[in-house]
């Protein structure tokens, strides 16, 4: 005789087994019970049988044999520890919920995040518990274990210690991590002819090169954005794809809010859309080469030495000329208060000439600075793997030790990796995956996740933070550490062992003990930061040649990907389900195009096309893509991302998109690469979760032009009509009143909202097919429009601002209407208004009739269409948010303002008998963002945070007309722009 | 021509009609009946070990706090690791044969399944610190622990019965020191309600009886 | 027989709506004959078993979507309601005429209902009653759809009274209480005289018991005559209020809407005058036929026909006048949405869609100005097919044409039926149809008291 719940209803069944490894401590059990209710139960419901209703078995509760000390059951811990990412780290706090890693916080004490993190770091903790992770040591293809590879090393350190480790290689990815450098010299020292390569697809060599033709040694540049008052992007991206990219977006925007609108102004120079470009006041779409000639050409017109007059002729493009003039007098009105940053696609000579133009404008010392190269023995990556590949191809090389990174499928194609792997007797990889290198690999182990493993790194300002595990390895898997350390030495210590034995010689014995605990704490090393050096003048490099791709060939510009990177991310579903900031594709690459290139080519969207490199003849690498048309991609640049067409990443990313790896070649390191394209009459279907860019002048994201707004600043630029009328009595709210405030000057449309949502809310991944019938779930979603300037007030003859377009990101989580649409045709009274104005969903109550969705203006809610939350594979739900109910199929679901961290706030309160702070609530969007685009708060407190946000003149609510009450309102975004761009 | 039904025939008709409907009414209790709970409230469950509450809390007067440790600061009381469980039982009793699953736990450091009592279902996030710290208790739920040699349920923990004190709070609390006490709740006079009202400040029963305030 | 229809509005004389010779005997032989054991044609088995298979198929897909889930269909999310609420509001539309004729036309005493009351009824039980499982189908959890209806429960909670689904349930379910009713009571004079035919042919014996029980003891005494018009008369006055409400309450759970294309205040009339318009189209489709293969020409007559195309024609009028007032309010409102969602019906993606409802309900029925049309069935049918089909484009662009491009133009969105939204729609058309198979082979297709009448007072008209 069994039981079921009071009401039947299992859409919580994940939550379930979530929360019940949580408050009781024991394992994850491997059979859900709920879900064995749940059918009965439907059973049930359906009046099938009565012998079919029989409810769930005996639950069990599993304390601990020994509780660990300042452990409480069902109160989460968070650890300070270094998200790693391409060698640099992002310092983060990761929540434990009773021994499960569950969400990744920013750490406000380290300077790459201060308290933000990028989309990246929220995806790692997906990627900790993806089931596909490599699991077993494989040794020839087979399964073995570690100690058949410890056996298997020793005949090796024998020769090696006879020849000194000739034909020892060690092949690693950007490496800042002080222990493992350490342990990389002594090892070096002991085996002398061993080599140390470096190999990460994403590595900026152009900088490395221009740093040395600049000043003669590797330097890192240091952006301090926030006391720049005029920022120049020579095709740069200050918000991603770099170990800075989190903490300049925070630079960038301390001065750029509603709160002091036109604090600085940023012109951007983009070949192809990036998210700098998107927010800058001045933005000119430009192929390369067009860009560098204009970079010269503006250097000359500002004066600075050793550049020669008229370099270049004049850029072809119409707006070039007066650009190069707009931008020589807005930096030389504010030299020292200036920054021009180089990046991208530039040659390293333009690279070095930027250098030399932020030193002419007195910018050095200023809004940049110089320090030595964090990464540890900066070289060319791009050269130094093609010497690896050389050496390997001539049999130099008996034993390669890959310690991560996975150049089988990620190498330029002319370096021929994989197949010079072939004649290695002795090869190994160390990997989270078994991917391409894995399976090419003699070996291949399992390596620690960043999560599982004790190691250290450092920022991109030389903070060294130390990486602490949060979980024993679930594979058995160890880290990089410990592998070199097994190189040398069989029996070697563990990482915990290694990392503490070299802080402990640099902090001394005696202070060790405080150092450590103080650097787990903190999660940095106190005063590890790099100090400035003096650059000393930077010489200006002669002007680089800059061909034009021939006739009837596109320069070909290759990117990381915003979601998937260099291919690492492949099979992480967070990542390849969150919409690409421009296209909003998701699950795809696509190679992007401008329209008026693709008109003349006769290409449009979805058209499958044959790029291959133009100089090399027929057999040239070629790589078919579907074709993308964007706006404001520069014409005659096509733009493939990377980090698609993996054919070993797991089930979630292999085979999703194309490969653009083969025509990565080393040339494109230094020049631009040239291609053709030729359609193939192939169509391809996109799964995008935004049709519409043109926002139909319905002024949904509105923009005002500074001068405007300077024109009259008390001025309401968000008129509303203001009325209140309702049949239904008005709410009172005595205690608490939430709100969220959205600037849109602020967002930058990095997507990090999105997926800190879906990680804090257990939302469900739906797939490529479900995302092309519309049914994401995501519960913040960020539009991109394309709006005209000034568009929201009918000024007539103002057509010099209308003319421009530009692209607005605007973040939608639920508005939680005062009069909402939804609340009044629920017929069962699961969408309720509750005491604080929040608009409630209450999953065990919806019976999924889905009117409040028709009648939301928003279209913010979503609808579990089938079972999306995955309920077979087990160590998912040890990922999920234990506060959080897990719907099941046939309920709807929406945004709730993080009612579980209100409510954890809400406990904390009343326990010790006092109101909620404010800033005590942080929503999971809120906490991400790296802007503080978006503030949450309490609207009865006068002083909180969002009031003050919310009493901008350009604070406006999304559709007011339809009197709707939104609690969430947005702030009209101020262009600072340029009267003589105008 | 013949009639269709003899009057013995139409009265057996009439019976077999009202059977039916009795039939379906029996169909309705029955479905009820195999689906209510099945630790029915009373009935003791089983568990790897004969622990007694009664003993404990009863006859030797162990405070709910030794055991269920977090009950103050967490949603989850927290149930006593094996450690604790030894703290005493490593002297006392330590050969009974009771108590051998306790020491096997020990020894294997596999943990003792106990048998869930009070299984709320899994979209109610119930919190045991905030009731303990209004004033809520421990009786008031669990009814006298004390007196119970195997655990049972006292409360039916259908939506209803949580609403019967959501919905007047003020009249389920008691002072602080006798939350943890086993003793049935004494009469509060009136100014004693007023004065735990203030000292408590309970939300009024527009928030208690929010969806959001237990679901979310 | 009844003194009162000698001074009734009705304009067609008796002779005018019964054709041939019939006697009450001979009238009655006709029609009972087929209740009898009347050997099936073969056309007539193959329909049954053709529909019999569609209605299979329309039971394995409502298994398949409780099981996988309302995702089989192409509902998203704008477009959350798809097939399943078109297929509703369509089946109750056709479910109204029926109710409809017995009722209104009873309460005015019209003369003309009396052939094709019987079938009318049917259809609109059989119509309903299909109309009813699609909301409940729809639903993202089906086995939950009780909880629209208010009960005393452990969890204190009940309906969200201002949501006009609630009310559509209490709505729905009278009326198929009523129509059900209506049509039961009616049979029951009919289900005696089969009870008594079985009796006296031998063999019949099973037949005897199973109408006898339906007869409900049905012994045509006067005193079981009087309760039996009184019953008739009440429900008739029941039904006549409902039929007009049902389809306002389906009206509503648009009109309530904040949707450009769902809110609009002449929803109500507009969705009236729809459903009497498919209503009497699927009449027509059914009857048809039915006169043609049971030989009913003398009791169905031509002017029967004709007056239902008159009614056609009227009604396709007042669609043509809502059309136009939508249009007209959505741009003289000057709401810029309206405006929108209105051109969006005209040269949007399913504009096709839109201007093929408009040239079925407005253009086509115009035919029927004509004498010589509205006199022949077989242009009769075939309009009444072409009027059906434009009916569902309707409800089909006001459903999901006014949701796919709403407030914000980053959340447009297309619908795309999947196999699963044409199978249930046609499966329930299969199913429809054999259930109204099953009724013309086990009841009689004309109510036979009914007409009975009829030939009474053609015999006592002044010749």
């Amino acid at each position: 005789m069994s039981r079921h719940p009071v009401i039947p209803i299992a859409v919580d069944s994940r939550a379930a087994s979530a929360r019940r490894s949580e408050p009781r401590g024991g394992a994850q059990r491997p059979d859900s019970p709920e879900r064995r209710r749940f059918l009965g139960l439907m059973a049930a419901s359906m009046a099938l049988a009565s012998a079919g209703c029989s409810g769930p078995p005996q639950e069990k509760i599993v304390p601990y044999v020994e509780m660990p000390e300042r452990m409480v059951p069902g109160v989460p811990l968070f650890y300070a520890t270094s998200f790693v990412d391409h060698g640099y780290a992002q310092g983060v706090l990761v929540e434990s919920d009773t021994g499960r890693p569950t969400k990744v916080e920013g750490n406000p004490q380290h300077p790459a995040s201060l308290g933000a993190t990028d989309v990246y770091a929220q995806a790692s903790i997906l990627q900790l518990w993806d089931p596909e992770r490599s699991q077993t040591v494989y040794g020839g293809g087979q399964l073995a274990t570690w100690d058949a590879f410890r056996a298997a090393l020793r005949p090796r350190r024998v020769a090696w210690a006879a020849n000194g480790g000739a034909g020892l290689r060690i092949l690693t990815g950007t490496v800042t991590s002080p222990t493992f450098s350490d342990q990389m010299a002594a090892f070096l020292a002991r085996y002398p002819h061993a080599q140390w390569h470096r190999h990460d697809p994403l590595h900026d060599d152009r900088a490395l090169e221009a740093a040395r033709l600049a000043f003669g040694r590797p330097l890192d540049t240091q952006l301090h954005p926030a006391r720049a008052a005029v920022i120049v992007s020579l095709d740069a991206d200050l918000f991603v794809g770099h170990a800075a990219a989190v903490r300049q977006a925070q630079d960038v925007f301390a001065r750029r809010r509603a709160t002091n609108p036109g604090g600085s102004r940023l012109y951007a120079l983009a070949a192809t859309p990036n998210l700098t470009a998107a927010i800058a006041d001045q933005s000119l779409a430009l192929p390369p080469q067009e860009i560098e000639r204009l970079a010269w050409r503006l250097a000359s017109r500002l004066g600075v030495d050793g550049v020669p007059q008229d370099a270049f002729p004049p850029p072809r493009h119409p707006d070039a000329a007066r650009w190069e003039q707009a931008l020589a007098a807005a930096l030389n009105a504010q030299r020292g208060r200036a920054l021009i940053v180089g990046g991208g696609s530039l040659s390293p000579a333009t690279r070095a000439l930027v250098h030399a133009m932020n030193a002419h404008l007195g910018n050095h010392g200023a809004t940049v600075a110089y320090i030595d190269a964090v990464e540890t023995d900066p070289v060319n990556h791009a050269d130094s793997l093609a010497a690896l590949a050389d050496d390997m191809r001539h049999g130099k090389v008996d034993d390669l030790f890959i310690l991560g990174g996975n150049p089988v499928y990620d190498a330029p194609a002319d370096a021929g990796f994989a197949a010079a792997l072939r004649q290695v007797p002795f090869s190994v990889h160390l990997g989270l995956y078994q991917d391409e290198t894995g399976r090419a690999a003699g070996w291949h182990l399992p390596q620690a996740h960043n999560y599982e493993q004790w190691s250290d790194a450092r920022a991109f300002d030389g903070t060294a933070g130390i990486v602490q595990p949060l979980i024993a390895p679930l594979y058995g898997g160890r880290s990089a550490h410990e592998v070199l350390a097994l190189l040398a030495a069989d029996g070697a210590q563990g990482g915990h062992a290694l990392v503490q034995d070299f802080w402990r010689r640099q902090a001394g014995a005696a202070a060790f003990d405080d150092f450590w605990q103080d650097a787990l704490m903190q999660g940095v090393v106190a005063g590890s930061a790099a100090r400035a050096v003096d650059p000393g003048r930077p010489r200006v490099p002669p002007p680089p040649a800059l061909p034009d791709p021939p006739s009837g060939a596109l320069t070909l510009i290759l990117a990381a990907d915003p979601s998937v990177g260099d291919g690492s991310y492949a099979n992480n579903g967070w990542l390849q389900e969150l919409p690409r900031p421009f296209s909003k594709l998701t699950w795809d690459n696509a190679a992007i195009l401008g329209r008026a290139t693709a008109q003349t080519l006769g290409i449009d969207t979805g058209d499958v096309v044959r790029v291959s490199a133009a100089d090399a003849g027929a057999g040239a690498a070629a790589v078919e893509a579907p074709v993308w048309i964007d706006d404001s991609q520069a014409d005659g640049v096509v733009t493939l991302p990377l980090g698609y067409g993996r054919t070993a990443a797991g089930a979630v990313g292999n085979g999703v998109g194309f490969d653009a790896y083969p025509l990565k070649t080393r040339a494109g390191v230094h020049g631009h690469a040239a291609v053709r394209l030729e359609k193939i009459g192939r169509r391809h279907a996109f799964a995008v979760t935004q049709h519409r860019l043109d926002d139909e002048g319905r002024d949904v994201a509105r923009t005002v032009s500074l001068t405007q707004y300077r024109r009259d600043p008390r001025g309401d630029y968000a008129p509303e009509p203001a009325q209140d009328e309702t049949l239904y009595p008005q709410y009172r709210y005595d205690s608490y009143k939430w709100g969220m405030a959205i600037d849109l000057n602020a967002c930058i449309g990095c997507n990090a909202c999105t997926i800190a949502c879906q990680a804090e809310n257990n939302i469900p991944v739906v797939g490529r097919e479900e995302v092309a019938r519309g049914r994401e779930m995501h519960w913040i979603r960020v539009d991109r429009y394309r709006t005209r300037l000034g568009s929201h007030d009918d000024v007539p003859g103002d057509e010099g601002e209308a003319k421009q377009t530009r692209t607005v990101f605007q973040p939608v989580p639920c508005m939680q209407c005062e009069n909402a649409p939804c609340e009044e045709v629920c017929p069962v009274g699961a969408t309720v208004h509750d005491s604080e104005g929040l608009n409630v969903q209450v999953y065990n109550r919806c019976v999924g009739t889905r009117f409040c969705s028709n009648n939301c203006p928003y279209k913010v809610r979503r609808f579990n269409f089938l079972q999306y939350t995955d309920d077979k594979v087990t160590t998912l739900w040890a990922q999920r948010n234990p506060d959080v109910t897990v719907r099941r199929r046939g309920v709807m679901e929406k945004c709730t303002y993080c009612l579980q961290r209100i409510t954890r706030a809400r406990l904390d309160a009343e326990r010790e008998g006092r109101r909620i702070r404010d800033g005590e609530v942080v929503t999971a969007c809120e906490a991400v963002c790296p802007t503080t685009a978006i503030v949450f708060g309490d609207m009865n407190d006068p002083k909180s945070r969002v009031n003050r946000a919310k009493a901008s003149p350009l604070d406006y609510h999304l559709l007011a007309e339809l009197n709707t009450r939104p609690r969430t309102s947005y702030a009209a975004r101020v262009v600072n722009d340029d009267p003589e761009l105008a | 021509m013949p009639q269709a039904f003899s009057p013995t025939s139409i009265l057996t008709i009439k019976l077999l009609i009202l059977a039916a409907l009795l039939a379906i009414v029996a169909a309705i209790l029955l479905l009820e009946w195999r689906m209510a709970p099945a630790a029915e409230e009373h009935a003791a469950v089983m568990q790897p070990i004969m622990f007694s509450h009664k003993h404990h809390v009863g006859d030797v007067g162990l405070d709910c706090r030794y055991c269920h440790t977090s009950v103050e600061k967490s949603g989850f009381a927290g149930m006593p690791s094996t450690q604790i469980c030894l703290t005493c039982h490593s002297q006392l009793f330590k050969d009974a044969p009771m108590l051998a699953p306790l020491h096997a736990s020990m020894a294997t450091g596999k943990p003792i399944q106990w048998n869930r009592v009070y299984d709320l279902p899994d979209f109610v996030y119930f919190n045991h610190s905030i009731h303990i710290a209004k004033g809520v208790a421990c009786i008031e739920c669990h009814g006298h622990v004390d007196q119970m040699p195997l655990m049972t349920r006292q409360a039916s923990l259908n939506m209803q019965w949580c609403l019967r004190c959501h919905t007047h709070a003020q009249a389920h609390v008691r002072p602080l020191g006798d939350v943890f006490r086993m003793t049935d709740m004494r009469k509060l006079s009136e100014q004693d309600v007023v004065e735990l009202n203030r000292l408590y400040h309970l939300q009024d029963r527009r928030r208690l009886t929010d969806c959001s305030t237990c679901h979310r | 027989m009844s003194p009162r229809s000698r001074h009734t509005q009705d304009l067609s004389t008796p002779s005018e709506l019964l054709g041939g010779s019939w006697s009450h005997a001979a009238f009655s032989d006709k029609i009972a004959a087929r209740a009898m054991g009347y050997p099936v044609s073969k056309p007539g088995l193959a329909a049954f078993l053709f529909t019999f298979v569609g209605m299979l198929i329309f039971l394995g897909a409502v298994a398949w979507l409780v099981f996988k889930g309302v995702g089989i269909w192409g509902i998203n999310v704008p477009v959350v309601w798809g097939f399943a609420i078109t297929n509703y509001v369509w089946w109750i539309g056709i479910g109204m005429a029926g109710t409809f004729i017995s009722a209104a036309l009873l309460v005015t005493r019209q003369r003309w209902r009396g052939a094709v009351s019987r079938a009318a009824e049917s259809m609109t039980v059989f119509a309903v009653a299909i109309a009813g499982i699609f909301p409940i189908l729809h639903l993202g959890r089906p086995w939950f759809f009780y909880w629209l209806a208010p009960y005393p429960n452990v969890m204190n909670v009940w309906p969200q009274w201002r949501s006009p689904l609630v009310w559509d349930f209490f709505a729905i379910g009278t009326y198929v209480l009523v129509s059900l009713m209506f049509w039961y009571v009616g049979l029951i004079p009919d289900f005696a005289t089969l009870r008594d035919r079985a009796g006296t042919m031998p063999g019949r014996r099973a037949r005897q018991v199973v109408y006898g029980l339906l007869a409900l003891g049905w012994r045509g005494e006067a005193r079981h005559w009087a309760r039996y018009e009184t019953a008739s008369l009440m429900l008739a006055g029941l039904g006549t209020p409902l039929v007009v409400s049902v389809h306002t309450m389906v009206a509503m759970d648009f009109a309530i809407g904040n949707t450009p294309g769902y809110h609009s205040t002449i929803f109500p009339p507009f969705f009236v005058a729809g459903a009497f318009f498919s209503g009497f189209a699927m009449m027509l489709t059914l009857v048809i036929p039915l006169r043609r293969f049971l030989g009913l020409q003398d009791f169905i007559t031509g002017r029967h026909l004709a007056n239902a195309a008159k009614i056609l024609l009227a009604n396709s009028w007042l669609l043509a006048y809502g059309y136009c007032a939508e249009i007209f309010t959505s741009f003289y409102s000057g709401d810029q949405f309206e405006r929108y969602m209105t051109l969006n019906r005209m040269i949007g993606p399913y504009a096709p869609v839109y201007w093929s409802l408009l040239f079925c309900n407005v253009v086509v029925p115009q035919l029927l100005w004509r004498r010589g049309i509205r006199h022949d069935v077989r242009w009769l049918f075939a309009i009444s097919l072409i009027v059906n089909v434009g009916m569902w484009m309707e409800r089909f662009i006001i459903v999901v044409s006014s949701v796919h491009r709403d407030f914000l133009p980053s959340s447009w969105g297309m619908f795309y039926p999947t196999a699963w939204d044409w199978i249930f729609l046609l499966s329930s058309v299969a199913l429809f149809a054999w259930l109204f198979l099953l009724f013309v082979h086990f009841l009689p297709v004309i109510a036979m008291a009914d007409m009975r009448k009829l030939i009474q007072e053609r015999a006592e008209e002044p010749a």
